[in-house]
């Protein structure tokens, strides 16, 4: 199934080859298998149409240089069309306020607590801030528990009111509770909600309303497939959220997703998990996101090849 | 709702009385099945049958039309998928050399915050309405809390629990369960496990060991290998199945989380490729947010 992109390329780039401009019909195959490759890797159907479009106009006509094969143009063209909607710079979070209030939100299992986790962890040891995790999950069988597991691991102190089932209340007393306690971080993990429940969504609102944090993150699953793109605008539709973060990325996925999320509300990707543990954070990198989808590592050998 | 009449009436249109199906109205089904995750290839084979049927049976009606399409999509999930069953029952009752009756073992994979624990609790929740004794075990002794909030399923469901210190080993946590299932005569045992990601190779192993162990117990367990996916997942969803097949031998398939705007559209191309049958789906949070899956409402889900 994950055939890497150069398979599919070889073909393609062959019937550029020896053609000293790109026309129509030498770049119809090669984006042919571009867009294929895209849908494999997740990206969104519309996206990867919109997208080879694009990099169909801006190959069009160009001539191609001595030192590049039309293949190997076609391909810079469409990995620096990629890095560019990737995002560019690297954008780091936001510390201002006092406290910096951090809100969680997304889909349920993407990975919410065990971030809250890493970047708690991330900010004390890193950015030496006293940070305070906050449970306003009233509803996930032990999700308070599973915080306070996390927050013990990391030596980071975890605001919960048993009993208490209103997370904006919850959060609204951890704010003050960090202030009377010199704490400089707030990060409010929350309860997984799918877009499509209205009073969920009403909630997360709510919470929003309550604490306008300096930081909204969503945290997506970058195994998510083609529903990436609904659910990333439904969240940004509320909560106009400042970043995205991905996770899973250790595992084999291509992460076509992170591509359909950026198109539909152009936020910055922040920071990727990648494993369980609570070191397994990292900046972002547009570049490396760009390579991973279209498997680019195999892509430049072929044309290297070639 | 309307981009569905209007593919429909589109698909009627386009191929009533013709030997061939146009371009546009293949294009159309294309998109809606890759939209659904049912990826490039699965929806390639779907096209090609549907090309193959109606250059076959010439002068199709727009009913039958709609019908036909239904069925070449579902014709793709496992034929041991009947789409017949509506109980949740456990297949056999297993028995020892002696005869004795043993425990129906079933062991629930995937990766990680699929739904696998939630979904036990379903189950032990639906085989306890059926009048079955049930024991879970709480085999993910890795992830924070992941023992207490199985305790939470049990304490809800009603149904006793064995579990060890968190970081104790998972194997021995299934020894335990089996144990003490056939003491109690148990019908069924259902057995959690940590989420990995599928390349995570000593992880794998580690269920291959679990798998094992419980069978110095009862012979031939685990009897079912449930590999829980989440139904937002797209082509990844393969790589699970391929690899947790090679690690445990999956033999069926859950998808969860289909209360949302995702699809799972993927699954028709594993049940295919893999021949493992989809059993249930979740459609919630709650405890009987689980059914069994049909597979023709599941395909209409798509043109919804
Ligand atoms: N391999 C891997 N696993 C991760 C990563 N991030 C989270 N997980 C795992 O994914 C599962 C779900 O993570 P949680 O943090 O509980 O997700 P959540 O969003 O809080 O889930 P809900 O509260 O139920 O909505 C757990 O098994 C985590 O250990 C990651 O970057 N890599
Ligand atoms: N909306 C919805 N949420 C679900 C469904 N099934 C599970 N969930 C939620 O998904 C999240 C993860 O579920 P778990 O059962 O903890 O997943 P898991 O596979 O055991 O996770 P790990 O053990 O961390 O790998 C929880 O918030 C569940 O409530 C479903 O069918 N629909
Ligand atoms: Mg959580
Ligand atoms: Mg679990």
């Amino acid at each position: 199934m994950f055939n890497n992109l150069s398979d599919k390329l070889d073909k393609a780039l062959h019937t550029l080859k020896g053609h000293g401009k790109i026309t129509e019909v030498n770049v119809a195959e090669t984006l042919k298998e571009v867009r294929r490759a895209l849908l494999d890797a997740d990206v969104n159907f519309k996206i990867a149409k919109d997208f080879t479009k694009r990099v169909q106009t801006k190959a069009l006509g160009q001539d191609v240089l001595t030192t590049l094969n039309p293949g190997q143009l076609m391909v810079k063209l469409v990995k620096d069309e990629l890095t560019e909607l990737m995002g560019g710079e690297t954008v780091g979070i936001n510390l201002g306020g006092s406290p910096t209030v951090i809100l969680m939100s997304g889909l349920q299992g993407s990975g919410k607590t065990t971030f809250s986790g890493k970047l708690a962890n991330y900010l004390k040891t890193k950015k030496t801030k006293q940070v305070l995790l906050v449970g306003c999950d009233v509803y996930r069988p032990a999700a308070i528990n599973q915080l306070q597991v996390v927050g013990e691991q990391i030596g980071v102190e975890v605001y919960a009111e048993v009993g208490n089932n209103n997370p904006v209340e919850i959060s609204k007393n951890a704010i003050a509770h960090a202030k009377a306690n010199g704490k400089n971080v707030v990060i409010i993990d929350t309860a997984g909600r799918l877009a499509v429940d209205e009073e969920m969504m009403t909630e997360i609102s709510n919470i929003h309303k309550a604490i306008e944090p300096q930081e909204t993150l969503f945290v997506v699953d970058s195994m998510t497939g083609q529903d990436a793109v609904n659910t990333a605008k439904a969240f940004n539709d509320i909560l106009n959220f400042d970043g995205v973060i991905l996770t899973k990325l250790d595992g084999d996925t291509r992460g076509g997703a992170a591509l359909s999320i950026k198109s539909v509300v152009d936020k910055p990707i922040k920071f990727i998990g990648t494993g369980e543990k609570m070191d397994a954070i990292d900046i972002f990198h547009p570049d490396r996101m760009a390579d991973r989808i279209l498997g680019m590592g195999d892509v430049i050998s072929l044309v290297e090849r070639a | 709702e309307k981009t569905n009449t209007n593919f429909f009436d589109k698909l009627s249109k386009a191929v009533a009385g013709k030997s061939k199906v146009d371009d546009d109205v293949l294009d159309n089904l294309e998109e809606v099945l890759v939209a659904s995750d049912v990826g490039v290839d699965t929806t390639l084979k779907v096209i090609t049958r549907i090309e193959d049927r109606v250059a076959r049976d010439k002068y199709v009606g727009t009913d039958e039309l709609n019908k036909i399409l239904r069925e070449e999509i579902a014709g793709l999930l496992s034929e041991t998928n009947l789409g017949n069953e509506t109980e949740f029952t456990i297949p056999e009752i297993p028995k020892d050399k002696n005869g004795k009756k043993m425990p129906y073992v079933l062991m629930v994979v995937g990766v990680n915050g699929v739904g696998k624990t939630t979904t036990i609790g379903k189950l032990a929740s639906q085989f306890k309405k059926q009048g079955l004794k049930v024991v879970l075990g709480a085999a993910d002794t890795f992830r924070a809390a992941a023992i207490d909030q199985l305790q939470v399923w049990a304490d809800r469901t009603d149904v006793p629990i064995v579990r060890q210190e968190m970081g104790s080993d998972p194997a021995s946590v299934a020894f335990d369960t089996l144990k003490s299932a056939v003491n109690q005569d148990a019908d069924v045992v259902i057995i959690d496990t940590a989420g990995r990601l599928h390349n995570k190779v000593n992880l794998m192993n580690e269920l291959t060991k679990i798998k094992r162990v419980m069978q110095k117990v009862v012979d031939n367990s685990p009897h079912d290998v449930l590999l829980v996916l989440d139904g937002s997942t797209g082509q990844n969803a393969f790589e699970q199945a391929k690899q947790f097949t090679l690690a445990t031998e999956v033999t069926s398939l859950a998808v969860t989380k289909l209360d949302g705007t995702a699809k799972g559209g993927v699954v028709i191309g594993i049940s295919d490729q893999f021949k493992i049958p989809v059993k249930y789906i979740g459609i919630g949070e709650g405890i009987d947010d689980l059914q069994v899956f049909n597979k023709i409402e599941f395909v209409d889900s798509f043109f919804k």
